[in-house]
């Protein structure tokens, strides 16, 4: 064991970690979004609508995260013309692949909330829009945060695929360092800890609400 | 857009259509390997979370907050870089040499180590999910423990546990893609490397995804069948 060679190179990591958390920030942010509206296209009684949010769905979630990477980083030059840069073909493939299972999340949250309501809703005159917006998701979003934390934990861990295109994240700086100093054991030891660190916070914060929630 | 050739018989052209069947096969037996380990493993987890014992709870708990908590792409290489040079230089040196694809069963047992984590928390909701007045009717009938267990509570339970498993299995499958990264030549690895042999990153990487999507769904008509043949009439199949 030598673990001088974490602080040799802690500052390097350190930059890792940063660009971790903004990959893990921005696909969070971007996948809840394109979930809420696969999520609510799956419950659409329009059927324009509802195929092809499921078919988006079903598609991403029977696909390997690392092949719907490398299919951003393939496919997408060649649609644009240019190629992008691993960072946002990264973010895109985050987003595109995390908003699936947001969908889900956000259909089960919906689904927890009595058609009564909806009905409700709507006889006082609102529309789907005002329904969805001012009854039905405020309620909704109570019920999603545990799974979503628990999602943000997933995110977190998953930004780590972003190794195998070569950006540089935490994972990938760790990889470096240990081919230049060769302490695999430390390196992937500290890797491991700090992914834990991080997730842990997530996972206990997501058992808390989800007990709170049970209490109420 | 980029002009591109499409040029679908890299597919199936010497040598790169067998790479491609090898990759489909290795990603087969690689997750069905794993999860075996992982069902077993997860058994064990389950077990020890809901026994009346601080000890084997604090151990099952533990794994399964240890191994959620850290990215499976970090354990792989703790297991395939990391572990090998903790044990004495003899037997490192035998590993390598005498271990034939090394990195497949690292694959296969970081894989199942992993998965039985998500197994085995299954297994405890399955487990506290059966209703204790199954238990006492059975009991009350005059079946022996290992009647109940056999009659009762077994039928019931896999039942129960047939749905969460499926979704374990599959997402067991689609990690086993994940095992590129050391050098397997699953699917996703083939595609990738006859990507560099072509430079057809398109053709092959569509390949791959029908193969995954015909796979999932494979297994999920297999398993609706299952489920639709094992049915008991009023059993709520969900388990609440």
């Amino acid at each position: 064991m030598d673990l001088a060679v974490i602080p040799r190179n802690l500052h390097f990591l350190l930059g890792g970690l940063v660009l971790t958390l903004e990959l893990a920030a921005i696909s969070l942010l971007g996948g809840f979004l394109l979930g809420i509206l696969m999520g609510l296209g799956r419950l659409s009684s329009r059927k324009w609508i509802y195929y092809p949010a499921t078919l988006y769905i079903n598609f991403f979630r029977s696909l390997p995260l690392i092949l719907v990477i490398f299919w951003f980083y393939f496919m997408v030059p060649f649609i644009i013309g240019r190629p992008l840069g691993d960072f946002l073909s990264a973010i895109i493939a985050f987003i595109a692949f995390e908003a699936a299972y947001f969908a889900e999340i956000v259909r089960a949250g919906i689904q927890s909330i009595p058609q009564g309501q909806v009905m409700a809703g709507y006889s006082t005159g609102l529309g789907y829009y005002e329904t969805m917006r001012n009854i039905v998701l405020p309620q909704a979003l109570k019920n999603m945060v545990p799974p979503i934390v628990t999602q943000c934990v997933i995110i977190f861990q998953d930004t780590s695929l972003a190794y195998v295109i070569g950006l540089k994240e935490f994972l990938r700086r760790i990889y470096l360092v240990d081919s230049r100093e060769l302490r695999s054991v430390e390196l992937y030891l500290f890797a491991g800890f700090v992914y834990l660190v991080f997730c842990s916070i997530g996972t206990i914060t997501s058992r808390r609400l989800e007990k709170r929630q049970i209490g109420r | 857009m980029l002009s591109y050739d499409f040029d679908w018989s890299v597919l199936w052209k010497h040598p790169y259509g067998r790479w491609m069947l090898e990759g489909i096969w290795t990603t087969i037996t690689l997750s069905s390997l794993a999860f075996l380990i992982a069902v077993t493993l997860g058994l064990m987890v389950g077990v020890f979370r809901v026994l009346p014992n601080r000890i084997t709870r604090l151990i099952g708990g533990s794994y399964v907050e240890l191994i959620r908590n850290t990215p499976y792409l970090v354990q792989l290489f703790f297991w395939y870089f990391g572990l090998p040079s903790l044990l004495p230089q003899a037997s490192e040196k035998w590993i390598y040499d005498h271990v034939p694809s090394l990195p497949y069963w690292t694959g296969v047992v970081c894989l199942g180590v992993y998965t039985a984590s998500r197994v085995g928390e299954q297994i405890r909701a399955g487990m506290i999910s059966i209703p204790t007045d199954q238990y006492q009717a059975a009991f009350s009938t005059g079946l022996t423990t290992y009647q109940t267990y056999r009659y009762v509570i077994i039928p019931y339970a896999i039942r129960i546990i047939i749905p969460p498993f499926t979704t374990e299995f599959l997402t067991c499958f689609k990690n086993s893609a994940l095992t590129m990264t050391i050098g397997v030549l699953e699917t996703t690895g083939a595609s990738y490397l006859i990507d560099s042999y072509t430079w057809h990153g398109l053709e092959t990487t569509t390949a791959a995804s029908v193969v995954y999507i015909v796979i999932t769904l494979c297994v999920v008509l297999l398993m609706a069948w299952v489920e639709r043949r094992i049915h008991i009439p009023g059993m709520i199949a969900r388990g609440r």
